[in-house]
């Protein structure tokens, strides 16, 4: 499908992709090589070899202002899908390093595969201009992150969580597909720019269209655990090894809205009411009930699952002004969903980062068993404590100017009473985060002189996201011009 | 470039509160050295800066602006005038005064010193505030640290539900007040958040009249304006001292002072349309507040609603719109903070010693505590509005300014006066004289040295302000100038 002369820029437009292979072929054949009591350093290879490519493709693989498609329409290189790579590169990288400490995973050389596998899927999802480069870049992404949910084979419930994402992740993956067919029947192509155009020209029955965006609505929405399509994030966030839980709530998330935002924008102007329409219904159903139903769990990784829910449902506010049509409320729009990701990526990984390092010396999960933390661990109390503030949304930290920029972006759009909704949400939240807290600094017992001992990686990551986490809450205007770049690429 | 003194201000206390974390756990006294030391800067800092404002020039001054998010308006601006350089000042001695009143807590000091001070960071933040997204900001900086404060440090019977209920009320508030906010900066079409720009952005009266009520009252809960009080005399009770100090002495006013900057200074036209109302609201808050802390048996209860009751005046005072009004309610502000942190001080000293504050058990605290006494007599005094005390100076001009505009309305506050006299006469007559029960006799003590020089440095500045109050009024004169320039030149 190449037209005209070879160019090699488009190879370093991939450099990130490639580089990754690279790193996983270094980890198969280390994995093959190193002895067992070794093998831990994998972790330690696998994020250090991913903080080298997101530098280096900073340094080198930035895309030009103006966005092309390249590899015969495959892709796309624009700001947008840039931006999220380098979110994708960032989570994964933590994620190596809390699973290095994560005693509790065997055959570590083909957790980090599995997970750079994932990695791959994920940038493509984030840059695919082609309906079937995408769909492929989503099984990409998935069929690894099915494995990695279900890693600890001697454990019921991560082999159950393993096995119930599998089964509800192929159900939506096949709607989904259902709904691409659809939109090639309709169109004649399957390029995701060009189908705007066809559709337009060809007068298609908006029902018939509005049915098709159904159809693949049901995909995204069950990457990004919109309601109705967030019942397995739950069961699958309990089960799965905690790093795990926190790539999937964190990165795998920020992908389906980097493929939400460019296929509704892109691909549906033709019915943009429409998609408003639904994407503010799935929006005030997203946040309301993960948080109501975030209040009533004892377990903190379920917990986290709905809040998780509740903040998905905060992205989508962003995404519901992006569907005003105005070209400024629009990119604000985008501007504030990339930046609303970007916080609550770095944010949750580290909400993440200290249920596993709890999780992993004491074994539990319960938020009962977090009681006096903060006599056994004062530093990793205080990551929690700046973690959960910024999901509640408190300055100065990330979360706070997060859903400043989203409610701002409703209220631009004229959608004063979705920022209300919105507001009225962030309420309960505040709730359940201080009801944690709350235990962690206020609660004894029986174990108050029992420390909670740090291994040295999740020091250091844990360190990163809190210090990331203070520095988008503070000198957010370098993040926001690069979520507003990513915005203007879009059009 | 000049000095950037108020930016000093503004982030000494959160700075302070880093490096005590980093001081190892076990070493408490070098946690308490490095709290005062800092607050102490912060003070000295704020009396310059307070003694130094040029009345004669009047409006913003220390002015510091910096970009912060140029593609949203979004600046980092901070300012005095005749209305927050008192606020500032009060904020410093708060801060100080409460440090030296929490030397004595054991239970890990390194985390207290570290949220109050984070706490104090937010309320200098927003008494600074020239825009209107630092103004949030900060805000929402001031009030998370109080639950921890309160549910960690707390009266150990209602320190969780109150900390939990005081919250909620304060958040719900703020971010009622940010939709608010936000629908001012999208709809002046000017792309900033800069309050003084905004200022002159001409809002329509329809469009201020509709959300006056948002934003006013979102701020006001923390002013704890009537229905929405109910959070505050929990959470001053369950507070420790220091907490209480500051969450009646400061955050009110934030809450307050918050209201009419972006409130009444913003949306002048939606504050004449809807201030009728508000009045009566500041009226009930006046009366059954006084009422309600004329009937409590708890010390601490009585001084929690007697602020419910002075703060209802100080937004009276701001519901006349009339140049002796705000004069009144600006004075008032200040003139509360002291006096309201003095009474928790001392209820603090009596609690620590007697550990009730039932008020019936209590008695004779005079022979133990001269100077506690003494300074409680001078906060009572303040709180009655006594001539030659700071209260005088504050409550005269806005009974003055309630008085024509409704007189009526006037008639029925000054009510709350008599009532006030009532339940501090009682308070002083059953705590501090007749017989000290035996069940205290050689168990409690006076207060210690550094208690007494918080006490002393507290009512000295009541009975200053009261006997000069030229030291006061003419600044605070400017300040109601400029928002009387906003309303119409009235």
């Amino acid at each position: 499908m190449f037209t005209g002369p070879f160019d090699a820029s488009i190879i370093l437009a991939i450099f990130p992709e490639i580089s990754i292979v690279v790193l996983g072929g270094l980890i198969l054949i280390l994995d093959l090589i190193l002895a067992d009591e070794h093998k831990e350093s994998l972790g330690w290879v696998t994020a250090g070899g991913l903080s080298l490519i997101l530098l280096a493709s900073l340094a080198v693989a930035r895309p030009g202002l103006e966005p092309r498609l390249i590899w015969g329409g495959m892709v796309r290189q624009d700001w947008l899908s840039f931006i999220f790579k380098m979110v994708f590169l960032f989570g994964a990288a933590i994620t190596a390093l809390f699973s290095t400490g994560y005693e509790r995973l065997e055959k570590r050389g083909e957790f980090y595969l599995l997970m750079l596998a994932s990695t791959i899927g994920m940038s493509f999802m984030a840059s695919a201009a082609d309906l079937i480069m995408l769909f492929l870049a989503i099984e990409t992404t998935s069929i690894p992150l099915y494995v990695l949910a279900g890693f600890i084979i001697r454990d019921d419930k991560s082999t159950e969580a393993g096995f119930k994402y599998l089964l509800f992740g192929a159900m939506t993956s096949s709607v989904m597909l259902y709904g691409f067919s659809l939109l090639y029947g309709f169109a004649g192509t399957t390029n995701i720019y060009e189908l705007a155009t066809r559709i337009m020209a060809g007068n298609l029955p908006g029902a018939a269209l509005t049915g098709s965006l159904l159809l693949v609505l049901v995909g995204f929405g069950f990457k990004i655990s919109a309601v109705p399509l967030h019942f397995w994030a739950p069961d699958v966030y309990e089960g799965a090894p905690t790093p795990v839980a926190g790539f999937l709530s964190t990165a795998s998330k920020a992908a389906g809205f980097a493929v939400l935002v460019r296929v509704l924008l892109v691909a549906f102007p033709a019915i943009t009411q429409q998609w408003g329409a639904i994407a503010a219904a799935l929006s005030v159903a997203t946040m309301t009930l993960g948080n109501l139903l975030a209040l009533t769990q004892s377990n903190i990784k379920r917990m986290l699952a709905y809040s998780s829910i509740a903040h998905a449902g905060y992205a989508l506010i962003g995404v519901v002004a992006v569907s005003t049509g105005v070209v400024s409320v629009t990119e604000l729009g985008v501007t504030s969903v990339v930046f609303y990701l970007i916080a609550y990526v770095i944010t949750n990984l580290a909400a993440f980062g200290v249920v596993a390092a709890f999780g992993r010396v004491t074994g539990s999960d319960e938020i009962a068993a977090y009681a006096g933390l903060s006599r056994r661990a004062p530093g990793l109390s205080l990551v929690m404590l700046v973690a959960f503030l910024s999901l509640a949304g408190m300055p100065p930290l990330g979360g706070f100017v997060a859903k400043v920029f989203v409610f701002a972006a409703a209220v631009d759009a004229g959608l004063v009473w979705l920022a209300v909704v919105g507001v009225l949400n962030s309420i309960i939240g505040l709730y359940y985060y201080l009801t944690v807290l709350k235990v962690v600094y206020l609660y004894r017992s029986e174990e108050d002189d029992k420390p909670v001992p740090l291994k040295g990686s999740y020091a250091l990551a844990l360190g990163i996201l809190a210090v990331g986490i203070l520095l988008v809450g503070t000198f957010f205007a370098p993040w926001f011009d690069w979520a507003t770049t990513a915005a203007a690429a879009m059009f | 470039m000049q000095f950037p003194i108020l930016s000093v201000i503004v982030f000494t206390p959160i700075m302070a509160g880093m490096l005590i974390l980093l001081i190892p756990e076990q070493r408490k006294t070098e946690v308490r050295m490095a709290a005062l030391a800092a607050a102490t800067f912060a003070m000295l800092l704020s009396i310059w800066v307070y003694f130094s404002y040029d009345v004669a020039a009047g409006g913003y001054q220390f002015v510091e602006k910096y970009t912060w998010l140029p593609s949203l308006g979004i600046s980092y601006h901070v300012g005095v005038d005749g209305i927050n350089t008192p606020l500032v000042l009060l904020t410093g001695v708060v801060m100080f005064t409460g440090v030296l009143i929490s030397w004595g807590l054991d239970d890990r000091p390194r985390e207290f010193f570290a949220f109050l001070f984070i706490l104090a960071t937010g309320v200098f933040g927003v008494f600074v505030a020239l825009d209107l997204f630092m103004l949030f900001f900060f805000y929402e900086i001031a009030v998370f640290p109080m639950y921890l404060l309160i549910s960690i440090w707390g009266w150990k019977v209602t320190r969780e539900y109150a900390a939990m209920k005081l919250t909620l009320y304060l958040f719900i508030g703020s971010v009622v007040a940010l939709v608010g906010a936000l629908a001012m900066y999208f709809t002046s079409g000017m792309g900033t958040f800069d309050m003084l720009a905004l200022e002159g952005a001409g809002f329509s009266p329809e469009f201020q009249r509709f959300w006056f009520p948002f934003v006013f009252l979102g701020f006001a809960v923390l002013g704890g304006i009537f229905p929405f009080h109910n959070w505050s005399p929990d959470g001053h009770v369950a507070a420790p001292t220091a907490v209480s100090m500051f969450h009646a002495g400061v955050l009110m006013k934030l809450g307050a002072f918050a209201a009419l900057r972006v409130g009444v200074m913003l949306l002048p036209e939606g504050a004449k349309a809807h201030m009728w109302w508000i009045i009566l609201l500041a009226l009930v808050n006046v009366v059954y507040g006084a009422f309600i802390a004329s009937v409590q048996t708890d010390f601490k209860y009585v001084i929690g609603f007697s602020s419910v009751s002075h703060m209802g005046l100080v937004m009276m005072g701001f519901a006349t719109l009339s140049s002796n009004g705000l004069l009144g309610s600006g004075v008032q502000m200040f003139s509360h903070g002291i006096m309201t942190a003095l009474f928790f001080a001392v209820v603090g000293i009596v609690y620590d010693q007697a550990h009730t504050r039932e008020i019936p058990k209590l008695g004779g605290f005079i022979k133990v505590a001269p100077v506690a006494t003494f300074a409680f007599i001078v906060g009572g005094l303040v709180s009655m509005g006594m001539p030659g005390f700071s209260g005088f100076i504050a409550e005269f001009p806005i009974f003055m300014g309630v008085w024509r505009t409704y007189p009526w309305i006037a008639i029925v506050a000054v009510i709350s006066i008599v009532i006030t006299a009532s339940y501090i006469i009682r308070v002083v007559g059953k705590v501090f004289f007749g017989q000290l029960p035996d069940e205290f006799q050689g168990h409690v003590h006076d207060a210690t040295p550094l208690d007494k020089v918080a006490l002393v440095l507290l009512s000295t500045i009541l009975i200053v302000v009261g006997v000069f109050p030229s030291v006061m009024v003419p600044l605070v004169q400017s300040g109601v100038d400029n928002i009387l320039r906003l309303m119409g030149g009235a």
